[in-house]
């Protein structure tokens, strides 16, 4: 039994693309249906037009092609995994840490047991992702086990047009302490769809960093979600570097279940040309004694924007919370544009929250300083940047992957740091 | 024992609404519901010219097709519009205050703008408003000297209709939103101010709106035009008696600040908040806007601690070059109290400023928010604004939120925003006990001090007033 589809705009959308037939995902459609794009009357999506990717004509990839060479540039960590248009690839992965375990779970073998195993989402994309994924990967980090490296997962769109469903579950358990870094590349993905969804579970005393670098080739579309659990004791970090991308749209949903929790959330944008970077980040503050601290920041040049929109909920007897939100742009060229909304809604009294936005251009006395020391005002401007961007880079916590993302600002933007 | 903060939350929690009284003044009344019908009558009744009927009727015929705005935080049962009378109107006419009804000019000792007194003692002019027809306005020969039009906004109908049809809905138009497309259709009465070009206005022009009818909604529209190169300060000041059924409030204000022109527009609300449990109070969803010419200024000071739900957003169109758009506001809710208020900045043209300073204090069950707009379009250079609100929990019930939405276009911009949230630092108290001050004295001084930015933006006469209207929420705080 199926019910009629709400929106039209959907049904084109998803005409293309198989209807699934194992149980877990036959749940996940008849969700999908009852929904629709979100349009810029939708509070959420305000500032961001979702209909470029409305109107692609989208396939799912099942078949896998790429090789050891193609990817070997983008490789910055000694284990790695790799994903192309969201299917494991075994061949081409290279896992030999202590304690970490990867599994790879068909769709028809989700059960109760699976973590994260929830088919209705009452977002669209995420809903898309649960109804279309071709593999749920499985991360787990057995107790106690200590990560000295990050893991690097790289996720690969490759061929043109391709709609690609990545769903990953990374399981921390207690006292571990793990590292991640995510790579999104795009390999002849001309106009290629990805849209991730990553779940973490950290379980208590245990600490995660993930950084995530995004420089998906322009013109590529990339929605990605991170929905986090954090149990009490634990450490949560996670630095999202935008490099490249057409429309790049991240949400980070946060939900502190645990006492004496640290949250910690970055970001960086360097855009250029029409790049649209759109980040919202949900901290849910549900007990006491908890800290939080965002700060992301925005370089904005050509006629790209940047939308930020970092919320923070402190739930009524979630006492004690110290959280802190920032957010900084500079726009470079007359054509970029910044939305910032950063949100407290505070439901307890002994707290302290607070944020700050700010917007402006580089400061003129340094530029005059640096240029009194006869660095040329093109080269002092890029130096500022690079500085005001140093910030976020400097969170980032393997010395290869800062390395790697100051190669593609030199080489895309052109900076020098 | 000193006084703990607990105790001023409790203080707070008891106080009860000490302007609730209903003076009987015999009044004429609509018969409750809204139509075409009764946009005609009310329109019929103030004798008004055919253009402003028309304007009526095409307000109405846009506000029939809205719907209501739900993005507020705020919840409360939607008004039910057909069972509010639309049209209140004291039965007796007034030649001269000294024929003004005994009973009503004791309401107006009890509010402490005794006429007598005003004429004598404080030089400010008061147009004040009885429910929806002004009953006595004051100074209007003094003013009548400079050329000053300050006159309810009917008399201003009848006599200056060009001025009126000039300006009327050309900041705030019909199609803005719900509220001010009813209030275009059935506004009753208002006050109307001009002041000519070049005119520095020697006193503050002061309304009192007072909603006194039970059972009719207040829908007062403001229009305030300062010429070029003039300057006023006008002053709004609002209390309500106590009653059991929501009443609603849905006014416009619209500010026209032409060539180097300055407008202080200062308002102290403190309409029926609900009781304690929350029933009652006053719907409070205003409309005010002023827009700015070339070299002019605007500056909104509110003190905001009435009603039962506010959705208030006094905003500034910085449509002139080196214009410059000032907010200041102290919100306090308590008990069930809910408030949504900010201000929208709208960076138009070149060199514009703006300051916003918001300071809520939530206590009771109370929820608070700040929603506020920097907008900077492409063609405002080196706009420059400056955000703060700071908000201040005083139980753990209560919240605070804020909203802020910051657009900007031009990268010449600067922009700054902030925002805390936290409650009075024991560390602060502490500090001040040490010193020797007491507890109670330490809050108040805190509380005090706190407001300060916003309190002495208020024009020195009115700084006594919203001394005495703040009364329910700060007497204890303010030393």
């Amino acid at each position: 039994m199926t019910t009629a589809l709400v929106s039209e705009k959907l049904a084109a959308f998803i005409a293309p693309f198989e209807i699934p037939s194992n149980v877990f995902q036959k749940e996940a459609y008849d969700n999908l249906i009852q929904l629709d794009f979100p349009t810029t009357r939708n509070e959420y999506w305000k500032y961001t037009r979702v209909g470029k990717i409305q109107n692609s004509k989208l396939k799912i990839q099942k078949e896998t092609k790429l090789t050891a060479d193609v990817l070997k540039p983008f490789l910055s960590a000694a284990n790695f995994i790799v994903l192309e248009n969201g299917i494991f690839r075994a061949d081409l992965s290279h896992i030999s840490v202590e304690g970490v375990k990867v599994d790879v779970i068909k769709p028809a073998f989700i059960s109760d047991e699976t973590k994260f195993n929830s088919a209705s989402q009452q977002h669209l994309f995420t809903a898309l992702n649960a109804t279309y994924f071709s593999e749920l990967i499985s991360i787990s980090v057995a107790e106690k086990t200590v990560m000295n490296e990050a893991l690097q997962l790289l996720v690969v769109t490759s061929g043109n047009a391709v709609f690609s469903n990545p769903r990953i579950v990374i399981d921390v358990h207690k006292y571990a302490d793990a590292k991640f870094e995510a790579s999104y590349v795009a390999l002849n993905a001309d106009g290629a769809f990805n849209n991730v969804v990553t779940a973490f579970f950290v379980a208590e005393n245990a600490h995660v960093v993930y950084d995530k670098i995004q420089n998906e080739n322009n013109p590529g579309f990339h929605i990605s979600t991170e929905e986090v659990a954090q149990e009490k004791n634990s450490r949560f970090k996670i630095n999202t570097m935008t490099l490249d991308g057409a429309l790049v749209r991240n949400n980070i949903n946060i939900s502190v279940n645990g006492e004496n929790c640290e949250t910690h959330i970055n970001g960086a944008v360097i855009a250029k040309e029409t790049m649209h970077v759109d980040n919202h980040t949900f901290v849910n503050h549900r007990v006491p004694n908890c800290f939080s601290n965002e700060n992301y920041k925005y370089v904005l040049d050509g006629k790209s924007t940047g939308v930020f929109n970092g919320r923070v909920i402190v739930q009524q007897h979630a006492q004690k919370i110290n959280a802190y939100q920032k957010n900084a742009n500079i726009l470079l060229s007359d054509f970029a544009q910044i939305n910032s909304k950063p949100e407290l809604e505070i439901y307890a009294d002994d707290v302290k929250c607070s944020h700050g936005s700010t917007t402006g251009q580089l400061d003129d006395d340094a530029v005059f300083y640096l240029q009194a020391r006869g660095i040329s005002k093109e080269k002092a401007k890029k130096l500022l940047v690079a500085a005001f961007i140093g910030e976020i880079t400097e969170q980032i916590s393997s010395d290869e992957v800062k390395k790697q993302v100051n190669r593609i600002l030199a080489e895309k933007h052109d900076w020098m740091l | 024992m000193g006084y703990t903060e607990e105790e001023l939350a409790n203080d707070l929690n008891n106080k009860e609404y000490e302007f609730g009284f209903t003076s009987n003044i015999e009044s004429e009344k609509f018969p409750v519901g809204l139509s075409e019908e009764v946009v005609r009558k009310i329109s019929a009744k103030k004798n008004e010219p055919d253009w402003l009927l028309e304007y009526r009727l095409n307000a109405f015929k846009i506000w029939q097709q809205m719907t209501e705005p739900k993005w507020a935080h705020v919840t409360y049962p939607k008004p039910k519009f057909q069972e509010i009378s639309y049209y209140a109107a004291p039965k007796k006419k007034y030649e001269s205050w000294d024929d003004v009804d005994p009973e009503m000019k004791a309401t107006m000792d009890k509010l402490g703008i005794s006429m007598e007194e005003q004429k004598k003692l404080t030089g400010v002019a008061v147009d004040f408003v009885m429910d929806s027809v002004s009953v006595a306005t004051s100074f209007k020969e003094k003013l009548g000297e400079l050329n000053i039009i300050f006159c309810s906004f009917s008399e201003a109908v009848q006599h200056h209709p060009e001025l009126v049809k000039k300006y009327l809905g050309s900041v705030v138009p019909s199609t803005d939103n719900f509220y001010a497309a009813l209030n275009s259709a059935v506004f009753s009465d208002g006050s109307f101010c001009y002041i000519p070009k070049g005119v520095r206005c020697p006193m503050e022009l002061s309304t009192y709106f007072r909603i006194n009818e039970s059972g009719t909604g207040q829908f007062e529209r403001t229009l305030v035009v300062a010429d070029e190169g003039s300057y006023v300060s006008y002053l709004e000041g609002c209390t309500a008696p106590q009653r059991d059924e929501n009443q609603l409030h849905a006014a416009v204000v619209e500010l026209i600040a032409l060539d180097n022109a300055e407008i202080k527009y200062s308002t102290v609300q403190n309409w029926f908040p609900g009781d304690k449990e929350g029933k009652g109070g006053v719907f409070n969803f205003v409309t005010k806007r002023g827009m700015c010419n070339t070299n002019s200024k605007i500056s909104w000071t509110q003190v905001e601690t009435g009603s039962a739900v506010t959705w208030k957003y006094p905003s500034c169109i910085l449509k002139g070059d080196n214009s410059v758009g000032e907010f200041y506001s102290v919100a306090v809710t308590n008990n069930y109290q809910q408030a949504d208020t900010g201000t929208k900045m709208i960076h138009l043209g070149k060199n514009t400023k703006s300051t916003v300073i918001s300071k809520g204090i939530s206590a009771g069950k109370s929820q608070n928010s700040y929603r506020g707009l920097v907008q900077i379009s492409n063609r405002a250079e080196n706009a420059r604004n400056f955000t703060q609100c700071d908000s201040l929990l005083m139980s753990d019930e209560c919240g605070a939120h804020t909203f802020p939405y910051i657009e900007c276009n031009n990268k010449s911009a600067r922009l700054e925003h902030e925002a805390t949230t936290s409650k009075i630092g024991e560390d602060q108290i502490f500090y001040c006990q040490q010193r020797g001050i007491s507890e109670e004295k330490a809050i108040s001084l805190i509380v005090n001090g706190y407001c300060k930015e916003v309190l002495n933006k208020l024009p020195m006469e009115f700084a006594v007033e919203a001394q005495k209207l703040l009364a329910i929420s700060l007497e204890n705080s303010v030393g």
